[in-house]
């Protein structure tokens, strides 16, 4: 059999929009959602799952698009970097990373975010330590860290205050 | 880039052993992929078929009944949040916790982690302290093995080509057991990883002794291995006793060690480094033995 022939259809959401596309069982995500989608923001560094360039989400957590099978995404919702902002207004974790300056020359940032977006959302009150826990495998060669966890505890700080019950004047 | 391949999902695992009989030296099980794909990439491995084991019928439960049993297709990341896990072997999901990068735990599987028998693997150096078994299913049936049985050395098991790994079972120790786990790394795997889990006998009375000890070294060695002269110096010792006795034992584990010198150490380097590893994970066992937190804020150490 002519495996390179075969190719199979997936239907996905990414970023809320729904896709139908047929591609190769041996086509990873990255190659797709960066050629077949013209999503760049994923970015392929390391191709070993060690640095975290090309993390997206996929139904919530995060994975490594460099080793992950389009196929494997059928039937999902897929959240890449393209995601995050609405329209012209930065999501608040982009914004806390602009704010604390936690971008350099950015090629990890997209991964970065979308590894924050993923540990809020399943704890909303990080400990600096569960930042550093979560961040392993989330490689920068410019910050230095330091401004990034910052970024990401103040961005835990204002989704907390946004959600705080409404006090009753 | 991947090399093309044709991708099979069966959903039961006769069905999946059936194909692997068929296809032979051309196919391999899939799992998340996590070190499978990496190999491919790597072009170090070239099957034309992967037989994808994520949809086979019970491979990712977990059941509690009086063996705890994970299925082969359980990822890391549902070890560590899962309820039975953390209620019937606390040290498991700590362990899971603390595996790769949260990218990695997220797809990558307990049986993938034991069938590559990687010899940088936690888990199977915990499962082997642990006295867990794995089963096994083929088109001949079904076998289980201890983890002793079923790693071989580095990267081989005694998995044949048509077999699957289904689950790793085991019989959760007391709750009162005094367990640790640590591992030390300045890459992404650990360059040494130590579990020790020791049965109290009388624990709350103040008068605790060990009744049975196990300590398992991984990484530093071909596959995972436990130090029997280490864990009979520990047998019958009190727990007031254990820190002024953890360095001994932890000398007699280092010399039983079989080292060998790779890019993470020389092999007198890692031998030094699993006495200084015993000794503290044995440190740690005895103080949360005794309800308090082990002593941590060692450099690129993780005592889970
Ligand atoms: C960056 C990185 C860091 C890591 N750090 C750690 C760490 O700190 N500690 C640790 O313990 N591990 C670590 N690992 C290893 C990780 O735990 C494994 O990659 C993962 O669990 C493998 O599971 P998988 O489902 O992805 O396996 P796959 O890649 O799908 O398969 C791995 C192997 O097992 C075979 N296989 C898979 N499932 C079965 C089955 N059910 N029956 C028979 N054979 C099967 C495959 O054919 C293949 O040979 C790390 C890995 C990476 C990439
Ligand atoms: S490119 Fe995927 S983790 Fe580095
Ligand atoms: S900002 Fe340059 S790698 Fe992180």
């Amino acid at each position: 059999m002519d495996a390179s022939a075969a190719r199979e259809p997936i239907h996905l959401v990414v970023n809320g929009r729904a896709r139908d596309l047929a591609v190769e069982p041996y086509a990873l995500l990255l190659d797709v959602l960066r050629d077949d989608l013209d999503l760049k923001g994923a970015k392929r560094s390391c191709d070993s799952q060690v640095c975290g360039a090309c993390t997206v989400l996929v139904d919530g957590l995060a994975v490594s698009a460099c080793t992950y099978l389009a196929v494997e995404a059928d039937g999902r919702s897929i959240l890449t970097v393209e995601g995050l902002a609405e329209g012209e207004s930065l999501h608040p974790v982009q914004r806390a990373f602009v704010d604390a300056g936690a971008v350099q020359c950015g090629f990890c940032t997209p991964g970065m975010l979308l590894t924050t977006r993923a540990l809020l959302d399943e704890n909303p009150a990080p400990t600096r330590e569960d930042v550093l826990h979560y961040l392993r495998g989330s490689l920068c060669r410019c910050t230095g860290y330091r401004k990034i966890v910052e970024a990401i505890l103040a961005a835990a700080r204002a989704r907390g205050q946004a959600s705080a019950p409404a006090r009753v004047e | 880039m991947l090399r093309p391949f044709v991708l099979h999902r069966p959903r039961t695992a006769e069905e999946a052993c059936a194909l692997l009989a068929r296809l032979g030296e051309d196919a391999a099980p899939y799992a998340g992929g996590t070190e499978l794909l990496l190999l491919m990439k790597l072009g170090l491995l070239r099957p034309r078929h992967l037989v994808d084991v994520k949809r086979v019928a019970g491979f990712d439960d977990i059941a509690d009944g009086v063996r705890l049993s994970i299925g082969a297709g359980v990822t890391h990341r549902t070890v560590e949040r899962s309820a039975a896990v953390q209620a019937r072997c606390p040290l498991m999901a700590s362990v899971a916790r603390h595996v790769g990068n949260v990218r990695v735990r997220n797809v990558g599987t307990v049986g993938g982690n034991l069938a590559f028998a990687d010899p940088h693997s936690d888990l199977a150096t915990l499962f082997l302290a642990l006295d867990a078994s794995v089963e096994l299913v083929s088109p001949r049936g079904r076998r289980e093995l201890t983890l002793a049985e079923f790693v071989r050395g580095p990267w081989e098991t005694a998995r044949a080509a048509d077999e699957l790994l289904t689950s790793v079972r085991l019989t959760p120790w007391p709750a009162s057991t005094a367990a640790a786990f640590v591992k030390f790394g300045v890459h992404e795997r650990p360059t040494l990883g130590i579990a020790v889990a020791l049965r109290l006998d009388g624990s709350g009375t103040g008068r605790a002794r060990v009744v049975d000890a196990r300590i398992a070294i991984g990484c530093v060695n071909p596959c995972p291995a436990r130090a029997p002269g280490a864990e009979a110096r520990l047998s019958g010792v009190a727990l007031a006793e254990l820190e002024d006795v953890a360095g001994e034992a932890a000398a007699l584990a280092a010399a039983s060690a079989d080292t060998a010198d790779d890019l993470y150490g020389s092999a007198d380097y890692k031998r030094e480094m699993v006495a200084v590893f015993v000794r503290r994970a044995l440190r740690a066992a005895a103080a949360r033995a005794r309800g308090v937190a082990p002593v941590a804020g060692f450099p690129h150490t993780i005592v889970a």
